[in-house]
């Protein structure tokens, strides 16, 4: 079974987040790391291949940086690396993200399973899967929190707030993954030091045949116009009860749309 | 004036000094104190209960163990690998690095260093991945830093040995699987390899410590524990055994104990950012500020000492004497540091909600064992004068 697992390279939630002069996120000087939703998925890939056979890919499309993230999922287990890595893909939107990772897995080799997380922790759309799954015309099982591969099929549990929902699909398909799914292994010394002799190939979207019109901040179909920080919250109101604090309260409630 | 502060690390520059692999390596140790160490801690030191056992698996998958030997399932990294992970693991608890210290570079350097091939076959493997646990029984109940004078007796019988005798303060003695013993012959001192389901052996736990708490510390009783003659480590004869694995572990804690005080010194620097005092932040106060940057100092010195040791003893090239100077010095500032760092915390200093007070008193070991401060005054001073003053 070979899979291949996309993963995003995103800032680390712990500093402060800045922006580019073109209001894009800046990701090249702040300190990032594996996107933590991805490495769920890196886990359902390696204990898939370490249950059987295969061979676990994992693919990145971002900044220099972003080998940071195929590093730690290289230390994890996964056997090689490719990381997209171009001028022009600055500035991609979800549909041209979605483009050039559905060339790089076309160029790795027709995988039996496309793993990603449930949504990356920077940009949180998680449509990027779904996306992918339509350039790549594979079933999709989206947002499963169990995940079992047998006799050509894959199974998977999506637990909604009202229903849990059983899916199924044929393989090759597409999966992402919930962070209910497993617990991520942490690199033991032996995987840190393996992982030095992995390789990692380094794609450019020539390499992939994408026309760089079709990608980065010209070709988004949407634009961020301005940004600005989030204001601090302010003071919470303080009722003193009077007799009427109840009445008060459910008038609060009702204002803010919770009653 | 504020301004962005710097963090410890920052003021000396000290990841300059670091290579990559290494700082993978610490970086992984530390996400394992995070996780495994920190929010139990307070409660295992409280209760004097560790669940060594579990931890000693679980650093074994992580790598910990022995790692810094070579084959037998141990990792062969650098010394200065090992002396980093130490120091973040002792900056998680004393206790869980003396675990490391004793398990890696007491019992299984000497199986390494002095044993036999099929002694090392039947240990290392298991004991670098966790299943196995090892003590090292030298001290004894008369003979601490004298330990030349020890009463604890192996005998041949025929193709046997027999072993009588005491050992006195001995970390992971009552979780051991095997206990690597030093004992006295009839020519020399000798070491030995007792699993610990040999009958005659036993392990009383040492109760009522008010140091080292998450760490077990035994008595070894020896009644006549019969071993095979393919029981004794048959590469080494005399003091210069048990000495040449103390000098392991003692390289180790030039490492952790900076690792202490740095957990101490950050825990004061953020408490007197946050504490209010007479309308203003403690830290903003000149005596505090004076403390915090003497402490500052010594710990960056220690850290500076620690690394260029590594260095030297990578290269092949550490005497004795310089791992004295570092265990001296780094074990001597890091108490120091700690009880510092404690008059900032003041009250709150003297509880389990903060780590301080508690590696204050894991100091006081460390301080002790793996030879005195005052015996290593007393190498240093031999080193510089010529003349022996031990006796
Ligand atoms: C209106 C708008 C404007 C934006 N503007 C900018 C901008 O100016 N600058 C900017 O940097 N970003 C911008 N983005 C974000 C950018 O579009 C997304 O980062 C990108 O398209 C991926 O979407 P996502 O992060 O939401 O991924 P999701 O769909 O949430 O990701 C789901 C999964 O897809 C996979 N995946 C996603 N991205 C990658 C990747 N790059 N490599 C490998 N696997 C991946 C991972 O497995 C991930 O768990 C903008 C987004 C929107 C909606
Ligand atoms: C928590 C803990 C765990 C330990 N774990 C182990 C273990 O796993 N294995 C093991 O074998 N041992 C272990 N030890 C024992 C430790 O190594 C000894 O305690 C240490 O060597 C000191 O011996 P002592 O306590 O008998 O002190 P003593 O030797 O009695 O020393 C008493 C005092 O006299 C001083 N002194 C000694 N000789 C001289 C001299 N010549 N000149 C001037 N002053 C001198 C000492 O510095 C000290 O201040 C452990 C100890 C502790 C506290």
């Amino acid at each position: 079974m070979n899979i291949v697992v996309c993963v995003k390279y995103v800032p680390d939630a712990q500093g402060d987040r800045t922006f580019n002069e073109d209001n894009t996120t800046d990701r090249a000087n702040v300190d990032g790391l594996l996107s933590e939703l991805d490495e769920y998925a890196v886990e359902a890939a390696l204990k898939i291949v370490e249950a059987g056979e295969g061979e676990v890919t994992v693919v990145t499309v971002g900044p220099e940086q972003a080998a940071d993230a195929l590093k730690k999922a290289l230390q994890m287990g996964a056997d090689k690396a490719v990381h997209v890595s171009d001028e022009a893909i600055h500035g991609s939107d979800a549909v041209a993200t979605s483009l050039v990772l559905a060339e790089a897995v076309k160029k790795i080799g027709s995988p039996d399973l496309v793993l990603t997380g449930l949504s990356s922790t920077d940009g949180t759309m998680s449509v990027v899967p779904a996306m992918l799954a339509e350039r790549l015309g594979l079933p999709q099982v989206t947002q499963v929190s169990t995940l079992e591969v047998a006799d050509g099929t894959v199974k998977g549990r999506r637990d909604g707030d009202a229903v849990s929902e059983s899916l199924e699909a044929s393989l090759p398909a597409l999966v992402s993954v919930t962070d209910q799914i497993n617990e991520p292994r942490y690199p033991s010394f032996k995987g840190i030091m393996a992982a030095k002799k992995k390789p990692v190939e380094t794609w450019s979207l020539a390499d992939l045949g994408v026309d760089a019109g079709q990608v980065g901040l010209d070709a988004a179909w949407t634009k961020v116009e301005s940004f600005a920080q989030r204001p601090p919250r302010e003071q919470g109101e303080i009722v003193t009860d009077e007799g009427d604090g109840g009445t008060k309260l459910a008038e609060f409630l009702a204002a803010q749309k919770f009653v | 004036m504020r301004g962005m502060p710097q963090s410890l690390e920052q003021l000396f520059a000290l990841d300059g000094l670091i290579q990559d692999d290494e700082r993978e390596i610490a970086k992984a140790v530390r996400h394992f104190v995070d996780e495994r160490v920190r929010p139990h801690i307070a409660e295992w030191f409280d209760t004097g209960e560790v669940p060594a056992r579990e931890l000693t698996k679980e650093l074994g998958e992580l790598g910990v163990l022995g790692m810094h030997l070579d084959g037998y399932g141990c990792a062969g990294l650098s010394a200065t690998t090992y002396g980093l992970a130490c120091q973040e693991l002792e900056a998680g608890d004393s206790g869980i690095r003396s675990l490391v210290s004793v398990q890696g570079s007491l019992a299984m350097y000497s199986i390494h260093a002095y044993g036999s091939e099929e002694q090392k076959q039947e240990w290392l493997p298991r004991m670098a991945a966790g299943d196995a646990i090892g003590c090292f029984g030298l001290t004894e109940p008369d003979f601490g830093s004298n330990p030349g004078g020890m009463r604890t007796r192996a005998k041949k019988d025929g193709e046997d040995w027999v072993l009588n005798g005491t050992k006195m303060w001995i970390t992971n003695g009552t979780v051991a699987d095997v206990a690597v013993v030093w004992a006295q012959t009839d020519e020399k001192v000798r070491g030995f390899v007792v699993p610990t389901d040999t009958p005659g052996f036993s392990a009383p736990e040492i109760k009522r410590k008010m140091s080292l708490r998450a760490s077990v510390t035994a008595e070894l009783v020896l009644e006549d524990v019969r071993l095979p003659a393919s029981a004794v480590l048959p590469e080494v004869q005399g003091l210069r055994g048990p000495l040449g694995a103390l000098s392991e572990a003692r390289f180790g804690i030039i490492f952790g104990a900076m690792g202490a005080a740095r957990d101490c010194l950050e825990t004061a620097i953020s408490y007197a950012q946050d504490r209010q005092v007479f309308d203003k932040s403690l830290a903003s106060y000149q005596l505090t500020q004076a403390k915090l940057a003497d402490m500052a100092l010594e710990l960056g010195k220690g850290q500076l000492l620690a690394l260029h040791l590594g260095r030297l003893k990578d290269s092949g090239t550490i005497t004795p004497e310089q791992v004295s100077v570092g265990k001296l010095n780094n074990t001597r500032e890091a108490i120091a540091i700690a009880r510092q760092c404690r008059t900032i915390l003041a009250a709150n200093g003297i509880t389990l909600e903060y780590p301080v007070i508690r590696h204050a008193n894991n100091l006081e070991s460390v301080l002790t064992y793996e030879g005195t401060s005052e015996v290593h005054q007393l190498v240093i001073g031999k080193a510089l004068t010529g003349a022996e003053a031990f006796r």
